[in-house]
């Protein structure tokens, strides 16, 4: 396994949001406003020159409080959005497994929205028809498979979501805090495929508050605050000055 | 590990193409998606009615009867062959293009959701409101056909031509769709305006009424400036008149079709990496 291949590389990276310094709720007034040329806005950089790189098969931690800018860098990584400044290079196939099941819809049956789900990854019918049986299997809902999704309880619901995100073999699996996926035994079938996964040379990116999990689980880590990155390193280094900081404020 | 394109393998986000043109790779990457949302929006829209997709076709047959009833006591339109199979077609072809383009810029400023988590092609929600509206106004060709046969408006070969308006239209109603869409992420309060904008376009389009009522001044701004009037009436000629569109009609609508397209397609693509910033 080569260990210092870059999959994720992040140079001088900004994304800045623009706000506006007044509320313009219709049309009209800010057309009278930009006519006059009166138009403000606040910016705000939800990131600021933030460079790393995140190696093949490697497990890395990001740390940092609310709107630190974890979530904006996972939209970079996911190719949900574009940074303002900067590059963002990936290799490789992403997964984000932030929200399981973003795509069902509730007066589907269970096998539709497999179907439904695989093709927002990016899948053909034919790929899907392939990984139908495994994706039933790991989420152990064969009997509910033809029932309508509003029928499924929240717990079900994500362990559909989860089997068909897992399945989609990616190459960097984006966690998004770590799964609260049904009961703790199916947890622990999901860490056992993610590790499994890691194995065979997937990357992949943990975002929590837990610095126990990050810590537990990750080789190095990165902290976030206020869009800046404050540290790169290992994952018990990097915890431990994070851990430092929060004592002193 | 598993790829299914080239496409994915490598993202640098400095390695920006000509937005339009990537746009379009993507979609035919992501074609069982767009499949799968109009799959979806057609079978969940009547899922839970009994009738179910019955209704696309009790629709417009009840709007018809209504107009039918109201306008043969109050105004007496003179039409070629009878006015329920005259409404019928122009409904059909209208709540179509004003479904579609309301549907696309809904389905990406409220259903936007989707956008923020995962990456798929920005136009996937309009080309699948396009689709679905697509099935929907095939599906209708049952009872118009129906209503044809009973009110003797006659069934001639030339209805075999009737694709092309469709796709017509369609492509029009794309591109619109995606010029809205833009507007609206911008400014929200479009899309209330957009629905009085439709409101009074139909009334200026010849969609309940023939267009030989409207007095000789007006009927030249209409037949000259509204493009829905060229969809309509390329629509209307194989299923109502039974005849091929004059190309007096026809080069000015694929024209129009056309253009739309490539600007809505164009603008929208080019802004909509900002997308993600407002929605």
């Amino acid at each position: 396994m080569n260990n210092d291949l870059p999959v994720i590389k992040l140079e001088h990276v900004s994304v800045r949001y623009r706000t506006p310094a007044e509320r313009y709720s219709t049309f009209k007034e800010f057309a009278i406003r930009w006519l006059q040329g009166k138009v403000r806005s606040n910016s705000f950089w939800a990131l600021r020159n933030v460079s790393f790189e995140i190696h093949k098969g490697e497990v890395f931690g990001i740390i940092g409080q609310n709107g630190a800018g974890k979530s904006t860098l996972l939209k970079l990584v996911s190719r949900v959005m574009r940074p303002t400044e900067g590059r963002v290079i990936v290799i490789g196939r992403v997964v984000p497994l932030l929200e399981l099941g973003a795509g069902f819809h509730p007066e589907l049956t269970g096998r539709e929205n497999i179907f439904l789900n695989g093709s927002i990854l990016g899948f053909t019918r034919k790929e899907m028809e392939a990984k139908f049986q495994r994706i039933v299997e790991f989420s152990e809902l064969h009997e509910f498979i033809e029932a309508p999704l509003r029928t499924y309880s929240s717990g079900m619901w994500a362990r559909l979501g989860f089997a068909v995100a897992i399945d989609a073999e990616p190459d960097i699996l984006i966690l998004d805090e770590i799964l609260s996926v049904g009961d703790e035994a199916f947890q622990r079938k999901c860490l056992a495929r993610i590790e499994e996964f890691r194995k065979q040379g997937a990357t992949i990116v943990l975002v929590s508050h837990n610095t126990h999990q990050i810590e537990q689980m990750c080789q190095r880590a990165a902290w976030l605050a206020h869009g800046q990155l404050q540290a790169i390193g290992t994952a018990s280094e990097v915890v431990k000055s994070y851990r430092e900081n929060q004592h002193i404020n | 590990m598993k790829a299914t394109s080239a496409l994915e393998l490598y993202y640098d986000s400095a390695s920006r193409g000509s937005p339009p043109l990537e746009e379009l790779r993507e979609v035919i990457h992501y074609r069982n998606l767009i499949l799968q949302l109009t799959r979806r929006d057609v079978m969940t829209r009547y899922k839970r009615s009994v009738l179910g997709i019955a209704w696309t076709m009790l629709n417009p047959l009840g709007m018809m009867v209504v107009l039918t009833i109201a306008f043969s006591h109050i105004f007496r339109f003179e039409t070629e062959y009878g006015y329920p199979a005259y409404v019928l077609s122009g409904l059909l072809a209208w709540n179509f293009f004003s479904q579609t383009t309301t549907a696309a810029m809904v389905n990406l400023v409220w259903g936007g959701g989707l956008l923020h988590r995962i990456y798929i092609p920005r136009t996937s929600f309009a080309l699948a409101a396009i689709a679905t509206g697509l099935v929907n106004l095939t599906l209708a060709l049952i009872p118009l056909v129906f209503i044809n046969l009973i009110t003797g408006v006659p069934i001639r070969a030339a209805i075999l031509f009737l694709p092309i308006p469709m796709l017509l239209i369609a492509a029009f109603a794309l591109g619109v769709g995606l010029l809205i869409s833009t507007f609206a992420v911008y400014y929200p309060d479009v899309a209330e305006m957009y629905g009085i904008a439709l409101y009074g376009w139909m009334y200026l389009t010849p969609v309940i009424y023939p267009v030989n009522i409207l007095p000789e001044s007006i009927r030249f701004w209409i037949t000259l400036l509204n493009p829905m009037y060229y969809f309509l009436e390329i629509y209307r000629a194989p299923i109502y008149y039974g005849r091929l569109p004059t190309l007096d009609l026809l080069i000015p609508a694929i024209i129009i079709a056309l253009v739309t397209l490539l600007v809505g397609w164009i603008v929208f693509t080019n802004k909509s990496d900002e997308f993600s910033y407002r929605i």
